[in-house]
């Protein structure tokens, strides 16, 4: 199958629809210099994870076959948020699983993944000359596994670190605590503000701590949260998608 | 009071939750190293589940054969169905010796059972024997941590702890003079014991006897002063053979502290002549849980403690905050089996971010259990009000493609254009410490079509 003759249901998650259509584009326009066939269902909202892991799964049921309804048609599903596809992953065993589900499971992918392992590429051509911190999203890492996790033994491996390696003066800087937890984790932000908060102000210092000048994530849910800190404190650190980074030329 | 509170409370001294998150990361990170070092260290860990789940899938026979091997050794063997019944069994073995005064090194069960309150209320004297336990125990506070149980506690609190109640004079926090001080006090407390009780951190069944880890000797030292040794075990400390000890002492120092085996790894097979051995077998809820399938992989636990180390929310809300004898991600899986009602946040107090399950060295699904328990907490507890609407009318909004839409501009059009006053106040706890994400001029799906339109 050449790019081209690939279908891909383009899946831009509700919050990055409404808050951060910038992140939507990089990912649309990025696909499609990677000459891929990217199509947008419009009748798409979310994929039931804020629900889900509220334990209010039962309620999210018309959300998750809805999702099925809008990307069952495409060879692959591909959305900038490993979270998100985490969740259709994982979680929707709650349906019944038909072909139509199954096959939705089953070809979800988060993007870098999806270049990386599908379109086989890593140079995407990009160029970012700065200093950048890669937070590693803990449903990207340690649940799609698209790196080894410091926890366990092992070979290293990065996805996302394959992908900035190849663009042009991009320097990844190293953190002190590689891999921890940014304490978004959706209702837990705000039911648990005191340490969602604290985890994220300490997250944010280790990329301080480490030179960065741009900290960047293939979740925005965990950005959405260091970046609120960020601005918060006013501390000199541009919060972008990775998708942004990757679809940039300056 | 619920998880969030407590660790709010905590947070309120930030210089301390940073000291506190450090010292419990630098474990973690001694524990990476000296796990990593092993060959094979996965293989290890999924040999360790996989004995594990043989043991829980047999758990009968196997206990059917440890009593029988056990006796057999001349050990006298108690079964208690709950905490009342163990300590019960405990005070008759404790008033046939006439004993007034026990020394007891770690053990997670007679916590979880209350055995100390319990025989002190009967007039005996019960020291934990372990440095940190009395430490807690002096401070009348329960242990934070199963494997560090004083870790919220600063070698400059010692210092005025051991001031008054072991007449200490003040060093400024110095650990070499305060470890000396505890060894005399300590000394005295085991040459006078009557009777001597430790938990089990593995029972075998084809031997009949049992292996207690400890660090400091304590378990040792008091069973080998006293006249008789009472062992405490849950039902799920049984490993089949002696040889399992191989894969379970490598794994077990390592995840609790990076060492590669604990100081003492202790073998209990019979009682020394003229002295009498007791073992308490307790069930208090593990067959219950054992019957949750969901569940059932959480009495794999070894209570190594790397759960608690590794987990981001227990490092910077401390041990108390979980308000269970086993605080930390897998105290909130075995916890909501227990108490339901009470510990209802605790399956909440984590971002699943699966650092637990990674760590664990018997490869228990936590933060998947985590997500299970949410579900049944919701279905079986009453939930707040606003939480409960919010999300319930999510889930119908979000399910309609063009009544999402219409929320979607019109949270976009007040975020935009709300004033400051109603969007950061005390009802927004996510604007507490953080900004709301700046609204764009249009959405994806506007962005979207218009781009189609222009093509």
């Amino acid at each position: 199958m050449t790019n081209n003759t690939i279908k891909v249901g383009l899946f831009i998650p509700c919050y990055v629809n409404q808050l951060y259509p910038q992140v939507g584009i990089a990912t649309l326009e990025l696909l499609e210099k990677l000459g891929v066939d990217v199509y947008y269902p419009q009748n798409q909202t979310c994929c039931g994870q804020p629900l889900g892991n509220s334990g209010y799964e039962q309620d999210s049921k018309g959300i998750c076959n809805l999702f099925v309804e809008n990307f069952s048609a495409y060879d692959y599903i591909v959305g900038p948020s490993g979270s998100c596809i985490y969740h259709v992953k994982h979680h929707f065993d709650i349906l019944e699983q038909t072909p139509e589900v199954k096959r939705v499971r089953n070809n979800a992918y988060e993007l870098c993944e999806f270049i990386v392992k599908i379109l086989g590429k890593t140079d995407l051509g990009a160029s970012f000359p700065h200093k950048v911190g890669l937070h590693k999203s803990c449903h990207g890492l340690r649940g799609l596994k698209l790196g080894k996790c410091s926890e366990v033994q092992g070979e290293h491996y990065s996805t996302e670190e394959d992908l900035l390696k190849e663009v042009k003066g991009l320097e990844l800087m190293a953190l002190n605590r590689k891999d921890e937890c940014c304490g978004f984790g959706g209702t837990f932000a705000v039911f648990e503000e005191a340490i969602s908060s604290k985890m994220g102000k300490d997250r944010v210092q280790d990329h301080l701590d480490s030179d960065v000048e741009v900290l960047t994530g293939a979740d925005h849910s965990c950005l959405m949260h260091m970046e609120g800190i960020v601005n918060r404190n006013k501390q000199p650190l541009k919060v972008m998608h990775i998708a942004e980074i990757l679809n940039s030329s300056l | 009071m619920g998880h969030a509170q407590k660790a709010t409370e905590f947070n309120k001294d930030e210089a301390k939750v940073n000291w506190h998150d450090k010292a419990l990361w630098y474990v973690r990170e001694k524990r990476d190293k000296s796990a990593h070092n092993v060959q094979g260290w996965e293989y290890l860990r999924q040999l360790g589940s996989g004995i594990k789940a043989n043991v829980l899938s047999n758990l009968d026979e196997y206990l059917i054969q440890f009593e029988t091997n056990a006796k057999n050794n001349g050990i006298q063997v108690h079964w208690a169905s709950n905490a009342e019944e163990h300590n019960t069994i405990i005070n008759s073995i404790l008033e046939k010796h006439n004993a007034k005064k026990v020394v007891k090194s770690k053990s997670m069960l007679t916590e979880e059972c209350h055995l100390n309150p319990f025989l002190e209320s009967k007039g005996i004297e019960v020291v934990d024997t372990d440095l940190g336990e009395r430490i807690v125990q002096l401070a009348e506070e329960p242990p934070s941590h199963i494997v560090l149980p004083a870790i919220h506690k600063t070698k400059e609190d010692v210092d005025v702890l051991f001031q008054e109640h072991l007449d200490t004079k003040p060093s400024g926090g110095n650990p070499e003079y305060l470890v000396g001080e505890a060894r005399k006090h300590l000394r005295d407390k085991f040459l006078n014991a009557d009777v001597a009780i430790t938990g089990v951190n593995f029972a075998v069944a084809d031997t009949g006897g049992v292996v207690v880890c400890t660090n400091e000797g304590n378990a040792d030292m008091g069973v080998h002063l006293a006249k008789a040794h009472i062992a405490c075990m849950g039902i799920e400390k049984i490993i089949p053979q002696e040889k399992h000890l191989g894969v379970f002492l490598r794994l077990l120092a390592r995840s609790a502290t990076g060492q590669p085996i604990t100081t003492y790894s202790s073998h209990f097979n019979k009682a020394e002549e003229g002295k009498e051995m007791h073992i308490v077998i307790v069930d208090n809820g593990r067959t219950e849980q054992l019957s949750r399938e969901d569940f059932r992989a959480s009495l794999h636990c070894i209570r190594c403690g790397a759960c608690m180390n590794t987990c981001p929310i227990y490092r910077r809300s401390g041990g108390h905050s979980y308000d269970y004898t086993i605080p930390g991600p897998i105290g909130s899986i075995l916890s909501p089996g227990k108490d339901l009602k009470k510990h209802s946040s605790l399956p909440f107090a984590s971002t699943l971010c699966g650092s637990c399950s990674n760590v664990c060295p018997v490869k228990i699904n936590i933060h998947e259990q985590l997500y299970k328990w949410r579900q049944i907490i919701v279905q079986e507890e009453k939930q707040p009000i606003v939480k409960k609407s919010i999300l319930k009318t999510a889930g119908v909004v979000l399910s309609k493609p063009k009544l999402y839409k219409m929320a979607g501009k019109s949270a976009r059009f007040a975020l935009k254009h709300a004033p400051r006053f109603m969007i950061y106040n005390k009802l927004n706890a996510w604007g507490k410490a953080r900004d709301l994400p700046e609204v764009k001029h249009e959405s994806f799906d506007e962005w979207y079509k218009k781009r189609r339109k222009n093509e």
